[in-house]
């Protein structure tokens, strides 16, 4: 079952994710990028199902584009989400996308931001947030652990604890995560977190 | 599960002498599950009118939206703020647009009319008004709200005691309804000045 949870720290966010393709119970895949890279300084972690998911995140990620090439500036974080809400909102009533959505971006002068967006685009700014099964653990993992002004340190570890909790106890936990920051810096990916790993294309 | 207590919410709304309350939960969850716990539902239509909008927190947001919109385009063809009484019909008409395929949400207005005469009402997903002289309710909690308020309303109340009245209707409400509470959020508005205050009740 697909997760994807996140948190705000200092000066940064970071959006984790499993990486696994599922289709019933086969697993195409289990490196599968569900965080995709919007712009220079915002992610956008995905999950649902995977050609509403794709098709979804690439058609934000291509608007938020256009925005720049347009206007010569790019969308501050809050805008995007309020953007991606409508969209989805727009396509509830007509034909509805099944993704939720964790958007985190940095903005000069604001700092690091953090939204939630449901599926039927219910969408509330957070310090930290998690979707899918692994939720149940991840959100109560940060309740405990997570406190305002984290250093990049601290929230990895508790990143970790999140992914090692979902392995534990998940019964159909993702093997793989990938985990990806966003700070003054830009958005990169930080680490990804393999226990299969995907066997290489040129072997097959 | 019915689709009003998908996300939860607690909404009252009370008439003091020349002035009133309004006042919600701080709860947003997906049915069984806590995402946030600093949600707002009361928004701000103009300086002496406010709208709480209880039920699905996507459509909320989306009535915010769309009643926003419309009352700034009155402000600029009257050149003034819309009247509480004109206000209510206007969501009324709104919602029931949408007869067949609803916004699942309730709203419940309070505002100051006239001779700064309190006005509040409620009205249902497809626009049915109430008013009434002292007090509305909706939301999950909305029955017990119902009891709690009508044990202790009384008419004609000043502002601090109003506060205390809606505070302790609120908390003891939100307290017997799982899907709402996480604290309160409370708004009392007289003609001279506007009062937000947040109320710790029991944080489950």
């Amino acid at each position: 079952m697909e997760c994807v949870f996140g948190l705000v720290g200092k000066g940064f966010a970071i959006v984790a994710a499993d990486t696994s393709a599922v289709n019933s119970i086969l697993v195409h895949k289990s490196n599968e990028d569900k965080v995709m890279v919007l712009d220079s300084h915002k992610l956008l972690g995905a999950s649902g199902e995977p050609g509403d998911r794709v098709q979804f995140t690439e058609y934000i990620q291509k608007n938020v584009h256009l925005y720049q090439f347009r206007n010569g500036i790019p969308l501050t974080t809050a805008a995007t989400a309020n953007f991606t809400r409508g969209e989805l909102a727009t396509a509830l009533r007509k034909n509805p996308y099944s993704v939720n959505i964790l958007l985190a971006g940095y903005d000069k002068g604001v700092g690091p931001s953090m939204y939630y967006i449901d599926y039927i685009a219910t969408m509330h700014k957070i310090e930290k947030g998690a979707f899918g099964y692994g939720s149940y653990f991840c959100l109560s993992m940060m309740d405990r652990l997570y406190h305002p002004d984290m250093s990049i340190e601290e929230a990895i570890e508790l990143i970790d604890k999140c992914i090692i909790e979902i392995r534990t106890r998940l019964v159909v936990a993702p093997p793989n995560f990938v985990i990806k920051i966003v700070d003054e810096d830009g958005a990169r990916e930080y680490a990804w977190r393999e226990s299969i790993k995907s066997p290489d294309v040129s072997m097959a | 599960m019915s689709i009003f207590e998908y996300n939860g919410s607690a909404l009252v709304a009370m008439v003091g002498k020349n002035c009133f309350a309004i006042a919600s939960d701080r709860r947003l969850g997906v049915q069984l599950q806590t995402v946030a716990t600093d949600f707002q539902r009361v928004f701000k239509i103009h300086d002496r009118l406010y709208i709480g909008l209880s039920g699905l927190a996507t459509d909320a947001q989306t009535m915010y939206q769309k009643l926003v919109f419309r009352h700034k385009l009155y402000q600029l063809r009257e050149e003034r703020d819309m009247k509480p009484q004109t206000f209510a019909s206007l969501v009324s008409a709104l919602l029931y647009e949408k007869r067949f395929g609803p916004f699942f949400c309730q709203p419940v207005i309070a505002g100051l009319g006239d001779n700064d005469e309190p006005f509040i009402c409620t009205m249902d997903c497809l626009g049915a008004k109430e008013l009434a002289k002292d007090f509305v309710v909706s939301g999950t909690a909305s029955e017990s709200l119902y009891g709690a308020c009508e044990s202790m309303y009384k008419p004609d109340m000043e502002p601090e005691e109003l506060f205390e009245t809606i505070s302790q209707a609120l908390l003891s409400s939100v307290d017997r309804d799982c899907l709402s509470g996480w604290g309160g959020y409370v708004l009392l508005v007289t003609p001279t000045e506007v009062q937000e205050k947040i109320l710790k009740g029991r944080m489950d």
